[in-house]
């Protein structure tokens, strides 16, 4: 067994950025513990453009984004292991990884960070009817292989789900030589970052067809045809509206679900998005175990998880620290209507900032609408919002002054605008 | 000129290949598929039933109650994951507990061990129990096993004891000649003194070939969900509804890996061969299941499949010589409960019927066993670590998902069953039968299977011919 101040499972971008805000704020004592031959965990395989405007202030690609932070953690002698993967945790916060040069490594942590990403929703997870033949891949899959591997894993394609890598595939896979017919939503409105539909479907001349999914599967061996359906509001297919593409493969951008293995093995609580439930400082309802990045909840944008990633860094320092209070009241923060989700669900009220940082997301497109926040009951600001869509998280800041006690309910939610 | 040609590697196949490599026989199993067990053995409900259902003194129920009882030592030589978990039958209503009673009866009289449980007794064996559950029937024998290893693992015994096996080979005409068979397929032409057709879903048309007969098979599909692992105590034994003229019905069971299945439907079909599914029957799978526990959290659902069951005509397993033929033997119509019953159809197929033609010579090399498989996560850490050092490969995990090390991955390439294709590898391994299904590992899975057997990635297959993952090399020159 050895010891360890601080323990980051996951070495993407949120574990990178994590490790260097916890050095930051004085825990030196480090170990990144990464599954994969390199630091920098998806971004290795995002070629494309779009990433660190917010953060770097300039256009990277994501290996170019993920080596800005590996010299960060160099640069501080952060330690990190590389093709480890860890085989479990415990509540008293031993974790344990294997690899193939040290075998068995026990580490005694004083706190954890969980920054393991997360993982696409597969063809299964949805039942996509039909048979089940090989080429359907999911849109990160057909990216590895061709990023990584360098192998196109078909000629003829469609895309189900308008998600980011699914539209970024889109035109990839077009500026590789193969046919992408067409892309599918579910939805009324785009899952897509607006850029992303413009620059990789719109000057691509690739279909969107909206309110649609894949109602049928065709091919023995091999996808040979693909039928997709209008959807009716309770996004059943409706009979009589498919349309046939004769194609070799189908791609699913259906979504991402945060990789959270390890904490409910070990019973954390989880939210209704599948991540932990944490407070301000990304702690979860364990004692001294953090959460951020895309395991917590699906970001749009790296450099919001970095930026996320860092406090949750500096948030385990302050544990380390024995700097965060440890109390039993708490205000629970509140999804209300219009809003999917709110993170941090629950806010401890300490001394260590001035503003508390709230992520959400709508649950559909709304435009001239005000975000309210009300405190047990009384509003403490609204935000008007000309246009606001579900593809795009929220963040918005709220002075802790305006909360007057640490306890009650705090909700946000979806007002629209007096007429 | 062979001894025996086992038509088919099934679960039936492999137990019938492995009873027969005890004795000093030549055996070629020929199987058109690219795996064993790779229809109707592997998309099925992984259930070893105790017996209590079939009909009594029908071959159901003879071959299920004795396989059931083989099962525990027959997992243990062969190294397969195996739970003897109990089943429970449940009642939903009030009218159906007389039907309890009955399948009290029956199971009395095949000899399966039954006893009646009542409602309160139910909820605390499964607190997720539909509350309105009148009482159940407990069979503790019944289990559950992992049925994609079941027909490899015994086919690999038979092949450690010299059985040959012959995939992707397609039979097309059999033949009778003087005192042997001419079995041709797509590929070659063999002679053999007996031939044992368990080609299940086309067992009929394989023994039409000899000579007319009286049954067929009638293709009947079962659609399942398969759930993540979830927490255990969603279920705590295999459970049951009541059974119907259609069959099992809706079950609610644990498999030995720790997932949950929900299923099967039950739609009697015209194609043997499709295993599509669809979103109403799936919805009604549902709906059923839902009677049993209301609560199944199915945003875990990581995969849904569907199988097709072998149903004869005769609605009992067809389990004989053919009519003309003490040395053709039929073995066919082996639907539910097929898996459970194989290690012991496969004892009374090589002894009573293969032996009733062919002198049996017990071999003195028999090895009952297979090389065991190591497992790291399954060791404590100590040894685990040991191992590790010993043989780094087991600290190298591909498929994180479901912890498989890249030494397990090896070690099913070398063993002597072929594992040509990446389900192959998955049905060995579980490397891409996780929440992610593959979409971590498959691209290193087939670099890998690419450099075992010395091919490229595009002719690397995910099934059968023609199932390839990739399509073109890019950026070739660059490399």
């Amino acid at each position: 067994m050895i010891n360890k101040d601080l323990v980051i499972i996951g070495g993407g971008s949120a574990g990178m950025a994590a490790a260097v805000g916890a050095y930051d704020h004085g825990v030196k004592d480090i170990l990144i513990i990464e599954r994969s031959p390199f630091l920098g965990g998806i971004l290795n395989q995002c070629i494309h453009n779009g990433f660190g405007l917010t953060e770097f202030k300039e256009e990277l690609t994501g290996p170019e984004f993920a080596y800005r932070f590996i010299e960060q953690v160099k640069a501080r002698n952060i330690p990190y292991v590389l093709d480890s993967t860890v085989t479990s945790i415990n509540r008293d916060k031993v974790v344990v990884y294997t690899n193939a040069k040290e075998g068995v490594v026990e580490v005694q942590a004083k706190a954890i960070i969980m920054a393991t990403g997360c993982y696409e929703r597969s063809a299964g997870a949805i039942g996509i009817p039909g048979d089940r033949p090989a080429g359907i891949l999911t849109a990160g899959q057909a990216q590895l292989f061709l990023n990584e591997y360098g192998y196109l894993c078909g000629k003829r394609i469609f895309i189900l789900g308008s998600g980011d890598i699914g539209l970024i595939m889109a035109r990839r896979l077009t500026l590789e030589g193969a046919k992408v017919l067409g892309v599918a939503e579910i939805m009324p409105w785009s899952n897509g970052l607006n850029r992303n539909m413009v620059q990789c479907l719109y000057d691509f001349n690739i279909p969107l067809y909206l309110s649609h999914t894949v109602s049928k599967v065709v091919g023995k061996e091999r996808v040979e045809r693909i039928e997709i359906s209008e959807v009716d509001a309770h996004m059943k297919a409706i009979p009589g509206t498919e349309q046939s593409f004769n194609v070799d493969t189908l791609i699913l951008s259906i979504g991402l679900i945060p990789n959270n293995d390890l904490l409910n093995s070990i019973s954390c609580t989880m939210s209704r998005t599948r991540g932990a439930i944490v407070n301000e400082h990304f702690e979860t309802d364990i004692d001294g175990i953090f959460s951020c990045g895309n395991v917590l909840h699906v970001h749009d944008l790296v450099d919001n998880v970095v930026a996320e990633a860092r406090e949750a860094g500096k948030g385990a320092a302050l544990y380390i620290q024995g700097k965060l209070p440890r109390e039993d009241q708490v205000i629970a923060c509140l999804a209300g209507d219009g809003v999917g989700y709110v993170v941090p669900q629950k806010i401890v009220l300490d001394e260590s900032d001035d503003n508390l940082l709230f992520k959400f997301r709508v649950k559909a497109p709304s435009k001239n609408v005000f975000i309210e926040y009300a405190f047990n009951g009384e509003v403490i600001k609204r935000v008007f919002k000309p246009v606001i869509i579900p593809s795009e998280m929220e963040i918005e800041s709220l002075p802790k002054n305006l909360l007057k006690t640490n306890q009650g309910t705090l909700t946000v939610s979806l007002k629209a605008k007096e007429a | 000129m062979k001894d025996v040609i086992i038509i088919g590697a099934g679960a039936v196949g492999s137990f019938i290949a492995r009873s027969l490599s005890r004795y000093a026989l030549s055996v070629l199993v020929i199987e058109k598929e690219n795996d064993v067990g790779d229809v109707t053995t592997m998309a099925n409900s992984a259930i070893s039933h105790s017996g209590y259902d079939p009909v009594p003194g029908t071959k159901k129920a003879i071959f299920n109650v004795a396989g059931n009882k083989m099962m525990p030592e027959v997992c243990k030589e062969l190294d397969i994951p195996y739970g003897k978990v109990g089943t429970l039958t449940v009642a939903v209503e009030d009218e159906q507990l007389p039907m309890l009673q009955e399948l009290l009866e029956r199971a009395k009289q095949n000899g399966v061990k039954a006893r009646l449980v009542d409602a309160e007794e139910l909820k605390k064996m499964e607190p997720n129990i539909n509350p309105e559950a009148k009482g159940a029937l407990l069979c503790p024998e019944g289990g559950i096993v992992n049925p994609f290893l079941l027909p490899v693992r015994a086919m690999e015994n038979a092949m450690d004891n010299g059985v040959e096996l012959h995939l992707n080979e397609e039979v097309t005409g059999i033949c009778k000649d003087n005192d042997h068979y001419v079995v041709t397929t797509n590929k070659e032409k063999y002679e053999a003194k007996v031939v044992v057709n368990a080609a299940g879903l086309h067992s009929d048309d394989i023994a039409k070939m000899i000579e007319p007969i009286s049954w067929s098979i009638l293709p009947r599909k079962g659609e399942y969900y398969v759930l993540d692992h979830y927490a255990p105590g969603l279920v705590n034994h295999v459970l049951f509804p009541l059974p119907s003229a259609k069959g099992k019905g809706v079950l609610v069971t644990m498999t030995t890996s720790g997932n949950y299945l929900v299923g099967p439907s039950s739609e009697v079909m015209e194609d043997k061969d499709s295993v599509s599914t669809d979103v109403p029957t799936l919805e009604n799978v549902k709906a059923q299941a839902m009677m049993l526990v209301p609560k199944i959290p199915f945003n875990q659902q990581i995969r849904v499949y569907a199988g097709v069951r072998a149903t004869p005509s005769t609605h009992d397993f067809i389990i004989e010589p053919s009519k003309k033929y003490a040395d053709f033997i039929n073995v066919a119509g082996i639907e539910s409960p097929g898996l459970v019953s194989s290690p012991a159809i496969g004892e009374y197929v090589a002894t009573k019927l293969v032996g009733a033609v062919l002198p049996l010579k017990a071999k003195s090399s028999y090895k009952k066993t297979v090389k065991p498989y190591v497992n790291p996560l399954l060791l404590p850490l100590k040894e685990r670590n040991e191992l590790i050092k010993a043989h780094p490969e087991y600290g190298e995990m591909v498929c994180q998902c479901e912890k498989v090390s890249l030494g397990q991955i090896k070690d099913v390439l070398s063993r002597s069953v072929p594992c040509l294709s990446i389900k192959a590898l998955k049905k060995r391994t579980r490397a891409g039968f996780g929440k992610c299904q593959g979409g971590f590992c498959q691209p290193q899975v087939v670099r890998l299977l690419a450099e075992h057997y010395h091919v490229t990635p595009l002719e690397v297959l995910y099934d059968k011919p023609g199932s390839s993952l990739v399509k073109e090399e890019v950026k070739k020159e660059a490399k």
